[in-house]
């Protein structure tokens, strides 16, 4: 029991710590939405690549991907390094430069900011919006989960899965609520080098116990020699593939690594970003993972519901180190689910109620309805300012909204994780994928000049009814071709849709198609 | 790798970097050891080449940002044909 109380203790000492830097960005920051969500985008090299960094490392980075490592081989570090070392990192300049310089110069906040200013539509930026909510909702639920676990794991049942995951919740909720973006990026990078630290101590505290890496190797060669072949088992070339280019491209459309396009300070800080990434997932998701596939080898015992670095670490280390990293393990859930919650609320007050309040001030035109299409537009739009204008009286407090956003999303989302079924990498994984959808469309837009109004609801629309329909309809088939999965195959559905359409429609009134040219020394 | 007076691209620098780009995903995983399981120095030989080159793909994409930066995306007069001015220049 005492060493239970140290356990919480440090895990406690460590959200004081983060507590206190929230305090501090939070008296740093302005009362305008561009200060809160995106810090003024005054972000530096080390903040933003541990910002980045830290929010795309998850519950994963500690507990699901060295279970996978556990059960089926270390191979998912090559996913790893595929997908956010490489084709993430081209995605960074591809799309995450674009988007930051046409951001600097029209001041967008959000994604559907950016794309209905583009297409002069508030129905594609609340689609687009909406779209992101709902993929965003079971992934923090996933995080939640994580955290309510790894306390359970900790306290080896003494504090209820409830408790944990609710604290968790809390603890969260104050802290965006009060700090922004500033605070959130500032304990990101604080919580990333945490966790890089800790994960190699663990290695090397662990590979001192059973002799070094070759004797661990050894040891697993003995009992899972199929781990150390390349491939085999769940690791088909095609899954390999799909789960890369898929994750790689969701990740790009996550609301809160998205709105990190915005926020860089300048070009040469998204410079440096790009060269350090391939070597930062390297030395995170190495060690992570290989950790997993070793505590195979050492015969491990995983309880049930369990994990597997807090079991290999039980053994090997002292209880107050074990409880070092599952703090660390908290700490990256946490730097996960407070970007989230900030860009869900971004998301929900700028993209959906303020548009909607705005509508408030339009009178449905009483146009002549001919055609059937005509119609349904004409009455989903006298539905929306009628919703608006009940919303009216509210407009003056976003940011008091922003922040109840938060209340709600999160406070969900825990609700919704005592119920979770299934693995966190299969909802995981089901998230990134529905973000991926996105990713197609978006680019076209950003890149071609031709995409049109249409072409955007064709691509964006079809491609989600395609993976929804993939994930939740038990008959439409969740891979194809042999091995590829329904993301990727939902995200080539979007890219033939967008430009399909675009191609047969044309612009309709308010597109602007010349708004994304951007010229060489802007913004820097 | 050079650039213009007018500080724009040419096609064959954007083909070329996009080729390269291709290139460090493309071989980011050894397929060519697909069920090999050397190890070498405690360690399965994939895992090395994997490592060995994230490494190569981080000095290429420093490569990129010193010498290929804008490409594809700055449009100057001659590529976008916009004719769009820079806004501080």
């Amino acid at each position: 029991m005492a060493e239970t109380t140290l356990q919480l203790g440090i895990v406690a000492g460590y959200m004081v710590v983060a507590a206190a830097v929230g305090l501090v960005a939070y008296r740093l920051t302005d009362r305008t939405a561009e200060d809160y969500y995106l810090a003024s985008r005054t972000f530096g090299t080390v903040v933003l690549l541990f910002t980045t960094f830290a929010t795309l490392l998850s519950a994963f980075t500690f507990f699901g991907g060295p279970n996978l490592a556990f059960s089926a081989g270390p191979e998912w570090i090559l996913v790893m390094g595929l997908m956010d070392g490489i084709i993430f990192a081209v995605l960074w300049y591809v799309l995450g430069y674009k988007q930051w310089l046409v951001g600097q110069r029209h001041g967008y906040v959000t994604l559907g900011e950016m794309l209905g200013d583009r297409f002069g539509s508030r129905l594609l930026r609340g689609l687009v919006a909406s779209i992101s909510i709902f993929w965003l909702f079971p992934y923090v639920m996933l995080q939640q989960k994580g955290a309510g676990q790894a306390i359970v794991g900790l306290t080896g049942g003494a504090v209820p899965f409830w408790v944990g995951a609710g604290g968790i919740t809390l603890f969260m909720i104050v802290y965006v609520a009060i700090s922004g973006m500033r605070g959130v990026a500032w304990t990101d990078t604080l919580q990333g080098i945490l966790m890089l630290g800790l994960i190699w101590a663990a290695v090397a505290w662990v590979l001192a116990a059973v002799g070094g890496p070759t004797a661990a190797t050894d040891a697993l060669a003995g009992t899972n020699p199929e781990f150390l072949a390349l491939g085999g088992g769940l690791y088909t070339q095609e899954y390999v593939l799909s789960t890369a280019i898929s994750i790689a491209f969701g990740v790009t459309m996550f609301p809160q690594i998205n709105q990190r396009f915005f926020v860089a300070r300048s070009k040469t800080v998204l410079k440096r970003t790009l060269a350090l990434w391939p070597v930062l997932v390297v030395l995170l998701f190495v060690p992570a993972f290989m950790l997993g596939a070793w505590a195979a080898g050492l015969g491990v015992t995983v309880p049930e519901g369990g994990n597997v670095i807090p079991a290999v670490l039980n053994e090997y280390t002292a209880g107050w180190f074990t409880a070092t990293v599952v703090a660390g393990a908290m700490a990256a859930m946490m730097s996960s689910s407070d970007s989230m919650l900030l860009s869900g609320a971004s998301y929900l007050t700028r993209d959906l109620y303020r548009p909607l309040t705005e509508l408030a001030d339009e009178e449905p035109t009483e146009r002549d309805s001919s055609t059937l299409v005509d119609r349904f537009w004409h009455a989903l739009l006298a539905v929306a300012v009628a919703a608006g204008r009940l919303l009216r009286s509210e407009r003056d407090r976003e940011a008091l909204l922003a922040r109840a956003g938060v209340v709600v999303f999160a406070t969900a989302s825990f609700v919704a994780s005592l119920y979770a079924p299934g693995t966190l990498v299969q909802i995981g994984d089901t998230a990134f994928g529905g973000f991926a959808q996105l990713a197609f469309p978006v680019l076209l837009a950003l890149y071609w000049a031709r995409t049109t109004r249409w072409g955007m609801y064709a691509g964006v629309g079809g491609s989600q009814l395609f993976y929804l329909a993939s994930v939740f309809l038990p008959m439409v088939p969740g891979s194809y071709f042999g091995g590829w999965s329904a993301s990727v195959v939902g995200m080539a559905l979007g890219l033939v849709l967008t430009v399909g359409v675009s191609l047969v429609t044309s612009a309709s009134p308010g597109e602007n198609a010349g708004i994304y040219t951007v010229s060489a020394t802007e913004g820097d | 790798m050079s650039e213009r007076s007018d500080g724009s691209h040419s096609r064959f620098e954007l083909l070329g970097w996009g080729a390269g780009a291709f290139v460090l995903a493309a071989l980011a995983v050894p397929w060519f050891l697909w069920r090999d399981s050397t190890v070498v120095a405690g360690l399965p030989l994939w895992l090395w080449w994997h490592v060995g080159w994230m490494v190569l793909a981080s000095m290429g994409f420093f490569a990129f940002t010193r010498y290929g930066w804008g490409v594809g995306i700055e449009a100057t007069g001659d590529r976008a044909g916009t004719g769009e001015v820079d806004r501080d220049g």
